[in-house]
């Protein structure tokens, strides 16, 4: 039997004790004493959201794929054992062998969500690394992040030795190789950190120093070594059709958010919303070959058991053999007892069919993210979504059976006004008032129509990252006014309206354009009790209020404040690729309500032609 | 066509509970190109269905589900088949073809053998060290009248006519045969914890190592019971 960290007596008194066991299907055994790096891959949530992240699969494959190295997995050991962990002193450990994680050479900790910083600490701290990086020894693993957030990585500046900028699978293995010549050789820490720094894509905070203005925005962000680049360049994977994959992903015991297979069909958007760092920061759009995929399907459902099968990209409505891959999916799997699922589909002809043979329409609804009120501030966030478009595609859903609708919204865009806001309820009750355009006996009951709102939040990468964010007390305003304005509506009974706290919208607000003063309001937020800051359950903004408090640090400035065009970022010194002026000109057109075509419709010259690959080559080949 | 499952499950698998259990198997199914039926509808589902849910911390070495199949192999080669998508701790023993018409494992449970241990640590001071003899002693002269909480209330009830069976094991242990399923079900926890009650002791749930050792019919007619291997209502397919 594989030995077990923890005693039974603990697994058996906690919730969810398969989240700390490992062994799970498709797990990777290897011998840790015959392998020459132990990485142990870290996401910094509870289980059972980690083990639903597609990346953390494909780097526990890629990294299990190659010779001399085991990739094991660790996550936030939820209140109930962090408690029992502390009081019996047991240090953290990884599923697979379930070896101390500070055993290991590298704990790498993907980075979501801002909302997960204080986890980050907690695994340092269980796992007994000093949670600066100036206070490590090789007594200790590199602690090495990567992810969306690494966009910004400078709140966790202190907290990290390295940061890998971009995607995955193109650098590691430069990384470790350099690690292993580097221990080798019996270099020092400090000496591993240089080399490292010289990798394309590798940051190293240690090597940087940050001078500020007097009005707390920075005038010098530069290497305090020769060795470290003055910008780290992102990492793009050119070619995704040969790119690893999980053939094999895991399979969990318990069930997970994301508890099927998942097919990524393409990387990056065309769309180029303006507000979205993901249409950002993975251009351009690499589609993966269609043959490939329908080989993946079989394969992964064949190695995982798993009942549903899901296609996964930012839009896959763009994906040009979209119609031959859910055909395919179709008839191979309908009715063998898979279910297949297409989330981000936009509203068409084609997908309400395709719709119609996979779900139960009766027991499905409708979803459309117009993300804003009005065409005009639709455009000015450059969401190529019109209100004819919506309507129409809603009434063709009535006739074909479907009585509910879900609207995903955003409050706090750049330029909103009273009307814009209104203008959520008015769309909304457009919509209802589509549904009854339909004869009364050909109508399925009653129409509902849910409407959601979330905080924007500006993002590093963005045109909008030099927009003010809202306050919390107006954000709370305008969340009023639309929900006054429902009642307003002539089928209000048919309205309903979600939204949330702002709390941990304005938090995540500073950690995202945050610099390297921030670090010590998570450490302080940290230490006085904020832990799983996503869990609204466990969310507590006064730890964190107090936080900001005691370290003389002001939310507004990371916040509310105007940043002018010039300014010195925090994230400038990563070059992702897209030209500063082709944000600049897209913060200026969005001023002026000026949409910009989608990167097949017309290339705007962003700069990530650069790679070599995806969608800026698309006509050429 | 269907057909009874013989499965052990031990090691780390005992922290997998009921529900976790039953979708690890439909997706080893799955895995493993078992031509099991599934019901109608949207979300089809695999027809599926245990004989008696084994709790958490508990292990078995002769647990049951059946389904139902299309089209099959050979007993040997599906036993093959499904071992080799197992994962660590659960493995298929045996795969039998049950007759037309034949009832479903989960209403002709009517007993289980249980083996009873302590786990290390607990079996050398005081108390412990002659639990055994002392519960033998207990079940054959004691008391056995105990207090079952159920969802209406308290309830008094006699174990003795339960407990078809009571054996010490030579390397310390306790084998024990109770009533189970439907009518009666009695856990050996029941027992243990009567026994405790009854020394003044504090009962101790993570004393034990409890195994499932098998399941069982009746198949005797009134008044005397004759138990039946699950197993034995189902016959290997060629
Ligand atoms: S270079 Fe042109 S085509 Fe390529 S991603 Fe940028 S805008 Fe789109």
């Amino acid at each position: 039997m594989r030995k077990l960290a923890l005693p039974d007596e603990i697994l058996l008194s906690i919730q969810q004790p398969a989240r700390y066991i490992g062994g799970e299907v498709n797990m990777c055994v290897k011998d840790p004493e015959s392998v020459d790096i132990r990485f142990c891959m870290c996401f910094p949530d509870v289980y059972e959201i980690g083990m639903s992240h597609l990346g953390l699969q494909i780097l526990y494959d890629m990294f299990n794929k190659m010779d001399g190295v085991y990739c094991e997995r660790v996550f936030s050991p939820w209140t109930d054992l962090d408690q029992r962990m502390r009081k019996e002193q047991i240090p953290l450990f990884a599923l697979e062998s379930q070896d101390p994680v500070r055993n290991f050479d590298f704990l790498g900790i993907t980075l979501q969500y801002e909302m997960c910083y204080t986890n980050i600490l907690q695994i340092l701290e269980l796992s007994r690394i000093p949670l600066h990086s100036v206070d490590r020894t090789w007594d200790d693993p590199i602690v090495i992040g990567g992810g969306p957030c690494a966009y910004n990585p400078e709140p966790l500046a202190d907290f990290f030795d390295l940061f890998y900028i971009g995607e995955g699978e193109t650098v590691y293995a430069d990384l470790l190789n350099t690690y292993k010549v580097s221990r080798a050789g019996n270099d020092s820490r400090d000496a591993f950190l240089k080399k490292a720094a010289q990798i394309p894509g590798i940051y190293v905070p240690s090597l940087y120093e940050v001078q500020y203005n007097g009005d707390g925005t920075i005038r010098s962000f530069l290497p305090s070594c020769p060795e470290a680049p003055k910008t780290v360049i992102r990492q793009v994977v050119t070619e995704m059709t040969d790119s690893v994959y999980p053939e094999k992903p895991l399979v969990p015991f318990i069930k997970v958010t994301q508890d099927r297979v998942v097919l990524e069909i393409m990387r990056g958007c065309i769309r180029g919303c303006r507000f979205c760092q993901a249409g950002m920061i993975y251009r351009p759009v690499r589609e993966k070959n269609v043959e490939r995929l329908k080989e993946l399907a079989w394969q992964m459902l064949k190695n995982t058991g798993h009942e549903e099968i899901s296609l996964s990209s930012l839009s896959s409505s763009d994906y040009r053999s979209l119609e031959e891959i859910v055909n395919f999916l179709i008839e191979q799997f309908q009715g063998k007892g898979v279910n297949i699922s297409l989330p981000s589909l936009r509203i068409d002809a084609f997908s309400l069919d395709v719709m119609s043979k996979v779900q139960d329409v009766k027991k499905s609804s409708l979803t459309f993210a117009p993300e804003a009120g009005t065409q005009r501030l639709r455009d000015v966030i450059n969401k190529g979504l019109s209100e004819e478009e919506i309507l129409n595609g809603a009434f063709e859903a009535f006739q074909g059976g479907w009585n509910r609708v879900k609207l995903y919204f955003m409050l706090g865009l750049p330029t909103e006004t009273t009307e814009d806001i209104e203008g959520i309820a008015l769309l909304s009750e457009k919509i209802a008032e589509r549904y009854y355009e339909i004869p009364k006996d050909q109508r399925t009951g009653k129409v509902q129509v849910v409407a959601s709102t979330s905080f924007f939040v500006p993002k590093p990468f963005t045109p909008f990252q030099w927009a003010p964010m809202s306050t919390k007390e107006e954000f709370l305003g305008k969340a009023r006014i639309v929900n006054h304005k429902m009642k307003e509506m002539l089928n209000h009974k048919s309205l309903k309206y979600n939204w949330h706290e702002a709390d941990v919208t304005v938090l995540e607000g500073v950690l995202a354009r945050g610099d390297r003063r921030v670090s010590k309001v998570i450490e302080e937020a940290y230490r006085n009790g904020a832990l799983y800051d996503a869990w609204s359950e466990a969310f507590r903004n006064e730890i964190w209020m107090n936080a900001f408090e005691t370290c003389g640090v002001d939310i507004g400035f990371y916040t509310s404040r105007e940043r002018n065009l010039d300014e010195i970022f925090p994230w400038d010194f990563i070059d992702t690729g897209i030209s500063r002026d082709f944000l600049k000109r897209e913060w200026e057109r969005a001023r002026d309500g000026v949409v910009t075509p989608n990167c097949r419709e017309h290339c705007s010259g962003c700069g990530v032609r650069q790679f070599g690959g995806g969608v800026c080559y698309e006509d050429t080949n | 066509m269907k057909i009874r499952i013989k499965f052990s499950k031990q090691g780390t698998m005992k922290f997998i509970g009921h529900l976790d259990s039953m979708r690890y198997f439909q997706k080893a199914m799955r895995r493993a190109d078992v031509d099991i039926r599934y019901s109608e509808g949207f979300s089809p589902h695999q027809i599926m269905s245990f004989a008696a849910p084994l709790g958490v911390g508990l292990t078995g070495s002769g647990e049951y589900l059946d389904i139902e199949v299309h089209s099959s192999d050979s007993s040997r080669v599906m036993v093959k088949r499904l071992n080799e998508v197992m994962a660590e701790g659960v493995e298929i023993l045996s795969f039998r073809r049950l007759p037309d018409g034949a009832a479903n494992a989960m209403s002709l449970v009517a007993a289980c053998d249980y083996t009873v241990r302590l786990r290390e640590g607990y079996d050398n001071c005081g108390f412990w060290r002659d639990f055994f003899p002392g519960l033998n002693d207990f079940i054959q002269n004691g008391n056995l009248e105990i207090v079952k909480k159920t969802k209406k209330g308290e309830k008094q009830m006699d174990l003795r006519p339960f407990v078809y069976e009571y054996r010490l094991l030579e390397d310390r242990g306790m084998f024990l045969k109770l009533s189970a399923g439907s009518s009666v079900n009695i856990k050996p926890e029941l027992l243990l914890e009567a026994y405790c009650l009854a020394k003044g002791q504090e009962y101790q749930p993570f004393a034990f190592l409890i195994n499932r050792e098998e399941v069982y019919a009746d198949t005797g007619s009134e008044g005397s019971h004759q138990f039946t291997k699950l197993e034995a209502f189902g016959e290997e397919i060629e």
